[in-house]
């Protein structure tokens, strides 16, 4: 027998840490992979709440942030390689510019 | 061991788990976080959404875990690191942070962290108790629900996905 507030405070630790990485990284990729981690804290949220009511909803919720995680890396890449091809650099402090 | 309204795991064997691979999680996190070299963060990443796979076990969400080894863990993982060997990516060249970003940011990400644990924890009477095998999803009710419950935003996501993989075609094309 776990506490349902135990897996809450594993998942806000871990968005924490996601939101820190987000802060702190200056490489864009790194960046991205900071935001799928805070994206992975909300999915055990979800299915911890889930399980808790025993309502299937919350893993059918953790499908759609699956997908939105899967377009959202796939086009965020696509930017990446396109920054990086015009400014042959991936350290954000150096992307200052809208137009080159 | 499923489906028994009998609590019949061990006294400690839920606790165990949780908090190795909750350890686990944390410890893939800071390393992320902590790691100079974005090969090293992503491998790191694998690591935390692996042992999620296995809380998400824990709490009987059986085929959440599999999409999570096999979407997360497989597909956008491979995706990142394709990427970043594409660009060589080398370790990045830390800016200095100014004293008052460290000064401030790192007490106030304490005080958030203390606040939000100590909140959740204080309310853990009202929000109740997880087992191993009390509630466990079958796959097909989770279809059943998806396309019966949720066929509307099904439909929009799969358009979504539709969009974005013709906009990581133009954006990534090279220009003549």
């Amino acid at each position: 027998m776990v506490p349902l507030s135990w897996y809450l405070v594993l998942a806000a630790i871990l968005f924490i840490i996601g939101a820190s990485a987000f802060l702190i990284r200056r490489n864009i990729i790194t960046i991205f992979m900071a935001i799928e981690l805070m994206l992975n804290a909300v999915n055990l949220t979800f299915v911890a709440f889930a399980s808790r009511w025993h309502h299937v909803s919350g893993q059918v919720f953790v499908f759609f942030v699956m997908v939105v995680a899967a377009a959202e890396a796939a086009v965020g890449l696509a930017i990446i390689i396109a920054v990086f091809r015009s400014r042959e650099t991936l350290n954000v402090d150096y992307v200052n510019l809208l137009k080159l | 061991m499923r489906g028994t309204p009998e609590n019949t795991e061990g006294p400690m064997l839920h606790q165990v788990l949780f908090f190795i691979f909750g350890a686990i999680c944390i410890a893939g996190a800071l390393n992320l976080l902590l790691q100079k070299h974005p090969i090293n963060s992503a491998l790191s990443l694998i690591v935390v959404m692996g042992s999620l796979a296995l809380l998400y076990l824990l709490l009987g969400a059986e085929f959440v875990a599999a999409v999570q080894v096999i979407v997360y863990a497989g597909a956008i993982m491979v995706l990142f690191v394709f990427v970043i060997m594409l660009l060589n990516a080398g370790e990045e060249d830390l800016t200095r942070g100014s004293r008052i970003a460290i000064l401030l940011g790192v007490p106030a990400v304490a005080a958030i962290t203390g606040l939000v644990v100590y909140t959740l924890i204080a309310r853990s009477g009202d929000l109740g108790r997880l087992s191993i095998g009390d509630y466990y999803v079958k796959t097909q009710e989770l279809g059943i629900s998806l396309f019966r419950e949720f066929l509307l935003p099904f439909e929009i996501t799969s358009v979504l996905i539709l969009i974005a993989i013709m906009g990581a075609v133009v954006l990534a094309r090279r220009e003549h």
